[in-house]
């Protein structure tokens, strides 16, 4: 029986042949990554192991999530970890001003390489998943243990195999495709399980929608999702690895618990209504739904090519009276390719704000909390309760172009609305 | 080891942003997360929850961001242990390594109320309902988990040189 292409990166970090599913396994780590809400409570825990960290190299450290510090406490902990990487000499922490949403920065500085096994203490540390790797969130403990020993211990994985055929059509893009999945599996459709993404849909997918889709996999309760290793992953890695890695292949025998085949062709943006990402809609059937505010960013679609679906629908036009558009691009690069692009003047100009990078109000840290009763559109992950702000607002998920087209029309809308 | 208590019964997919919403991750101190556990699902619990009560919930507890605050701030309640239909994985994982034991039910988390005293034994993965008198057996935890836990969580499990 062959092995999934999660399953031979396991074998592979934990010195074996090969894995099965359910086998408990102590794995190698490749990278190591803590945020400035995760990272301090692993400290703490890594100090009282009492050993020096494994390798300075391999470990990540961002201040995202609260950055720019938002208030004292944040900053306070922000200080701790950036007093740590100082301390150890920690190669790759990223200081506000060259940092950004950490799974937008981390593979566009090459810290991510096909085949390699990454755990971070984020939830969406799957995102890496669409360059090949095993990534998957741990807690800050993990994160502790693991800063010492560079290494930890993982259930293997069954696998879920997703065949996407075809391709999608205009305004449809990754958010969507993940969206659907969602909402046809369930918040918990995968469950301790690997998602592995497959077909020849895959190859006209951007590196863009494969890092939106793999981001989302946890929202499935996957433990990680992951793309087939092709001529777009090579060209997007070339310019930013340069150590050598190894790249797996799913065999033609491997097993999975389940296959589902989305046909790209036949989809439609889509919109995840409050208060669960499975909560999934075509755009034609959300009702007619008045927003305050629209949210374009996050480590879900805060990459270029988001935002530029973003400024082609915004361009010339203005954002609804009633709305508060606010833009973030997910690192300092995007940001600066946004402003040669012309993007940022083109979301100035329509009347949006433009902030610098961070996650803000993805989490309901800051730069655009919700209040009792608002709503909003963003291009974010989740949509729990109170995920925003207030536990009695609102967010409803969608890609970059439905978010766009809403802050015009100042309700759900469809791209085609303002755009043909 | 057995623990009694009374149930707080939750539904389905309780998320961690209920559990510890964002605006109090400013936050790493148990005793400050405590006070505002569970606060975007049941504003009432961290006033009221006494030490020895159980956290019963539906299938997927804990869903969303990794942030081990969520079990922490349940620990940190007083409550020894949550029981559920299922837990996502990232919780599940936490939950182990700072020492909060968690029982998978299944579905006959349906049968155990709110209010109802439910007595545990981790050791032998007996559960009973003492209001209602019927009893589950689950799987005990795989060895390398119970080691963890028998060590106090992963960074004692750590520094005894077995990892
Ligand atoms: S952008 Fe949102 S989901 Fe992504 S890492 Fe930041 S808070 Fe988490």
């Amino acid at each position: 029986m062959g092995m999934t292409m999660t399953e031979k990166i396991f074998a592979r970090h934990a010195g074996l042949d090969r894995v099965v599913p359910g086998q408990l396994i102590k794995c190698k780590v490749d990278l190591v990554l803590g945020n400035d809400i995760t990272a301090p409570p692993a400290i703490k825990e890594f100090e009282r192991i009492g050993r020096p960290v494994f390798d300075k190299n391999k470990i990540a450290l961002v201040p995202d999530h609260f950055a720019p510090n938002k208030d004292i406490k944040s900053a306070e902990m922000a200080k701790i970890m950036r007093e740590f990487a100082k301390k150890h000499d920690i190669t790759n922490y990223f200081e506000v001003g060259r940092m950004g949403i950490e799974h937008v920065l981390l593979p566009e500085v090459g810290l991510v390489a096909p085949g390699e096994l990454i755990i971070g203490a984020d939830s969406h540390t799957c995102t890496y998943g669409a360059l090949g790797a095993f990534a998957t969130g741990v807690g800050s403990t993990d994160m502790g243990a693991a800063m010492a020993t560079g290494d930890t211990w993982f259930k293997v994985p069954s696998s879920i195999k997703v065949i996407l055929t075809g391709k999608m059509p205009r305004w449809v893009s990754g958010k969507d495709i993940i969206l659907t999945l969602i909402g046809l599996i369930g918040v918990d459709g995968a469950r301790y399980q690997a998602l592995e993404f497959t077909g020849d849909g895959v190859s006209a997918l951007s590196m863009t929608d494969r890092l939106t889709i793999a981001n989302m996999a946890i929202e499935a309760g996957a433990k990680n999702g992951i793309f087939p290793v092709d001529n777009a992953t090579l060209e997007y890695i070339s310019s930013r690895v340069d150590r050598e890695y190894v790249t797996v292949k799913a065999d033609e025998d491997a097993s999975y618990e389940r296959v589902i085949t989305i046909a790209l062709d036949s989809l439609t943006p889509v919109v995840a209504l409050p208060h669960l990402p499975e909560n999934v809609r075509p755009i034609g059937e959300v009702k007619e739904t008045v927003i305050d505010q629209v949210v374009i960013g996050s480590c879900t679609n805060g990459r270029i090519e988001d935002l530029e679906q973003a400024a082609e629908i915004l361009d010339g036009k203005k954002v609804h009276s009633g709305v508060r558009a606010i833009v973030i691009p997910g690192s300092q690069d995007v940001y600066l390719e946004a402003m040669k692009k012309g993007y940022i003047e083109t979301f100035i100009k329509a009347g949006a704000v433009v902030s610098t990078p961070t996650c803000g109000p993805c989490l309901g840290g800051h730069m655009g909390i919700l209040a009792a009763g608002e709503r909003a559109v963003a291009t974010t992950n989740r949509n729990f309760r109170g995920r925003m702000g207030h536990v009695d607002s609102e967010v409803y998920l969608a890609g970059p172009a439905v978010a766009a087209a809403s802050a015009i029309m100042g309700r759900i809308a469809a791209p085609w609305e303002v755009k043909v | 080891m057995i623990l009694e208590g009374r149930v707080w019964r939750y539904g389905d997919n309780v998320d961690t942003d209920v559990i510890i919403p964002a605006r109090y991750l400013n936050s790493a101190d148990p005793k400050e997360l405590a006070t505002h556990c569970m606060e975007d699902i049941d504003p009432t619990f961290a006033g009221k929850v006494k030490v020895g009560d159980i956290i019963v919930a539906g299938r997927n507890f804990g869903c969303g961001s990794s942030r081990e605050h969520a079990p922490v701030a349940i620990k940190a309640s007083g409550v020894p242990c949550v029981i559920a239909d299922s837990f996502a994985r990232i919780f599940y994982r936490n939950a182990i390594n700072i020492g909060l034991p968690l029982i998978e039910l299944g579905e006959a988390v349906a049968e155990i109320h709110n209010g109802d005293a439910v007595q545990i034994d981790l050791d032998t993965g007996l559960v009973k309902n003492v209001t209602t008198g019927k009893s589950y057996q689950v799987q005990p935890l795989p060895d390398f988990i119970q080691e963890i836990a028998s060590a106090g969580g992963l960074i004692n499990y750590v520094k005894g040189g077995r990892a």
